[in-house]
């Protein structure tokens, strides 16, 4: 199959997996839904390349993701506040994310680093992924989703192929004004189980500071800060936990459980994270403060409409890139030429304490 | 019964009926979510993803693109009382194959010594008895199954274990499950199970459901071993250890 065109995984970085929206109806049977951690970026990235919202997508964290074109070319986009370098016949040259790109055959791809946020979606035209429980979302646990095959459930890491669409002749698009990074408080609603710590404990909860720790990943953020006390058991019968569920483990220290996080618990729940939220939370970096604001449920679904609104009308402000006066291609070819970008050379740092995001002891568990 | 709505963010909601593990309480979640589910085919509830149905409670998670919190709980209310009334799920029986020898059988010692009984008494014990599947959670296709006989009861290991291996028959509290794939976990692990409990190509990914019966029957390490090859290679359909056999 010499013929079909791939888009080769030169390097992983930190973390990066196929995710897409996700797998819906088996918590029941013990699956979660994974999928991306922040379906906006999913959604801008897969509009850049003309995909349907929530078609499979390069997940990644912290940078260090190299992909290079294999076989013809492929058309990719980065969404997400990132610094892009682009290799094409031994030149270096940067690439501004929030557009999508054409990669010749042997073009490479580097995701030197993220700004805002440590999370980045890689969209790629055309990619089609075999769907498992109706997702094609890596859940590792379980060897779900991926690449399939006998890479089901495996983190991207060098050397995997995805398979692509040769790049259509469309012209590239471009996100005029992405997103601003909100730094407010993460939004919460009390509950599922609040009235098992003192008033105090939720009282403090929202006054104080948390930092994230090591621990986060796919899974879960584990957060430190001042301990919150239970007011009577510190276990519970194991129910069911939903994305965004804080828990709060005998120690007091919260737990925010993500994407891939078990679909039961046994600790208690002080509050959960509202959906609109949620992205930006899990894409706090380890060391980074965070603050909490408690709003009702009610509350917590106008933000989710507004946030939607947000995201379509930032979907619907996508442009072609060309034929607005400026060749923004012609400019970007000089720059190429150019040169200028090797003086960061210090390649692809995975962040320290990162590496193995995907790793170790998870947050949450609890049978 | 006291039935309580529990808040869980902007997306779902909890409907608690009781705070034990109880067979009473599970025949009314039971009942209610069969209700639920009723109600999505006849084309009810437009916005609801999906329903989670644990020992005690039901989770609805729902799109509030497409509906809220309010709307459904007004929308559900009147089923509400008819679960409480509702009665046992059926089940389907198995008689699963368990290893509670050596390496499969980590904490066979020490479960035993704590109880102050023989580790035979301890298989005797664990094996003796018929379990119900309350719910299936935490990984796919763990089952949650009760009730340990009084004696077998016990605490959670105080260090959990980073790595728990695949197929770990485990008990803690009053519960005994078997780990579908490896990962953390505090439990006591007294023997282990060579069939795969979930198996994503399959009609019916998980091969236990809420409301099945589980007993458990003590085989050799080789015959372990023997039939651990024959369920990779394809040979066995786990469904043999189906009663009945169907």
């Amino acid at each position: 199959m010499s013929d079909t065109v791939q888009l080769e995984v030169l390097a992983a970085g930190a973390y990066a997996s196929v995710q897409d929206g996700g797998r819906r109806g088996y918590r029941r049977i013990g699956v979660p839904w994974a999928g991306v951690l922040d379906s906006r970026l999913m959604r801008i990235a897969n509009s850049l390349v003309g995909n349907v919202d929530a078609a499979p997508v390069i997940e990644c964290f912290d940078g260090g993701l190299q992909l290079a074109a294999r076989g013809g070319a492929v058309r990719v986009a980065v969404a997400g506040d990132a610094t892009l370098e682009i290799e094409r016949g031994g030149e270096r040259g940067p690439l501004p994310a929030w557009r999508s790109v054409t990669l010749a055959d042997g073009d490479v791809l580097r995701l030197r680093k993220l700004g805002a946020g440590r999370i980045a979606m890689v969209a790629v035209e055309g990619l089609t992924l075999p769907a498992v429980l109706g997702s094609a979302a890596t859940y590792a646990r379980a060897g779900l989703g991926g690449l399939g095959g006998s890479l089901s459930g495996r983190a991207l890491a060098g050397g995997m192929r995805l398979p692509a669409a040769a790049a259509s002749a469309s012209p590239e698009r471009v996100l005029p004004v992405p997103p601003a990074a909100d730094a407010g408080p993460i939004r919460i609603v009390p509950g599922p189980q609040a009235d098992h710590f003192t008033e105090a404990a939720l009282a403090l909860f929202v006054a104080a500071e948390y930092r994230v720790t090591a621990e986060a990943d796919r899974m879960g953020v584990r957060l430190e800060g001042p301990p919150l006390e239970h007011a009577g058991a510190r276990e519970i019968v194991s129910d069911a936990t939903v994305q965004g569920a804080i828990q709060v483990p005998g120690n007091g220290q919260p737990i925010v459980l993500l994407a891939d996080a078990q679909t039961a618990g046994g600790y208690p729940k002080v509050a959960t994270v509202i959906s609109a939220d949620l992205g930006r939370l899990a894409a706090c970096r380890p060391g980074q403060a965070v603050r909490f604001a408690v709003v009702g449920a009610a509350e917590g679904e106008r933000l989710a409409r507004a946030a939607e609104a947000e995201t379509r009308a930032l979907q619907a402000s996508v442009r072609p890139l060309l034929g607005e006066g400026v060749d923004l291609a012609a400019l970007y070819a000089c720059n190429l030429v150019s040169g200028v970008v090797h003086a960061l050379s210090a390649e692809y740092r995975p962040l320290p304490g990162v590496e193995d995001a995907s790793g170790g002891p998870s947050p949450g568990i609890s049978s | 019964m006291s039935l309580r709505l529990l808040d869980a963010g902007d997306a779902a909601f909890t409907i608690e009926f009781g705070n034990a593990i109880d067979p009473q309480l599970l025949a009314a979640v039971n009942a209610l979510d069969a209700a639920i589910a009723r109600l999505q085919a006849e084309g009810g509830l437009p916005g609801v993803i999906e329903t989670m149905p644990t020992f005690r409670s039901l989770t609805v998670f729902f799109d509030p693109l497409l509906t809220g919190r309010e709307a459904l709980i007004a929308a559900l209310q009147p089923l509400f009382a008819a679960a409480e009334g509702g009665a046992a799920l059926a089940g389907r029986r198995w008689r699963l194959p368990v290893c509670y020898e050596g390496e499969c059988a980590p904490d066979l010692a020490d479960t035993a010594r704590a109880i102050g009984a023989g580790e035979d008494e301890v298989v005797a014990l664990h094996s003796g008895t018929e379990y119900r599947v309350y719910m299936l959670g935490f990984l796919p296709g763990f089952p949650f199954m009760g009730d340990l006989p009084e004696r077998l009861r016990l605490p959670r290991r105080a260090e959990p274990r980073v790595r728990v291996p695949a197929g770990s028959v485990a008990i803690a509290t009053g519960l005994t499950a078997i780990y579908p794939w490896e990962s953390p976990g505090g439990w006591h692990l007294l023997g282990r199970c060579p069939v795969p409990l979930f198996d994503a190509g399959r009609a019916s990914p998980s091969l236990l459901a809420a409301g099945d019966r589980v007993c458990f029957e003590p085989v050799s390490m080789a015959e372990f071993q023997r039939l651990t090859a024959a369920l990779q290679a394809g040979e066995i359909d786990p469904q043999q250890w189906l009663e009945g056999g169907q």
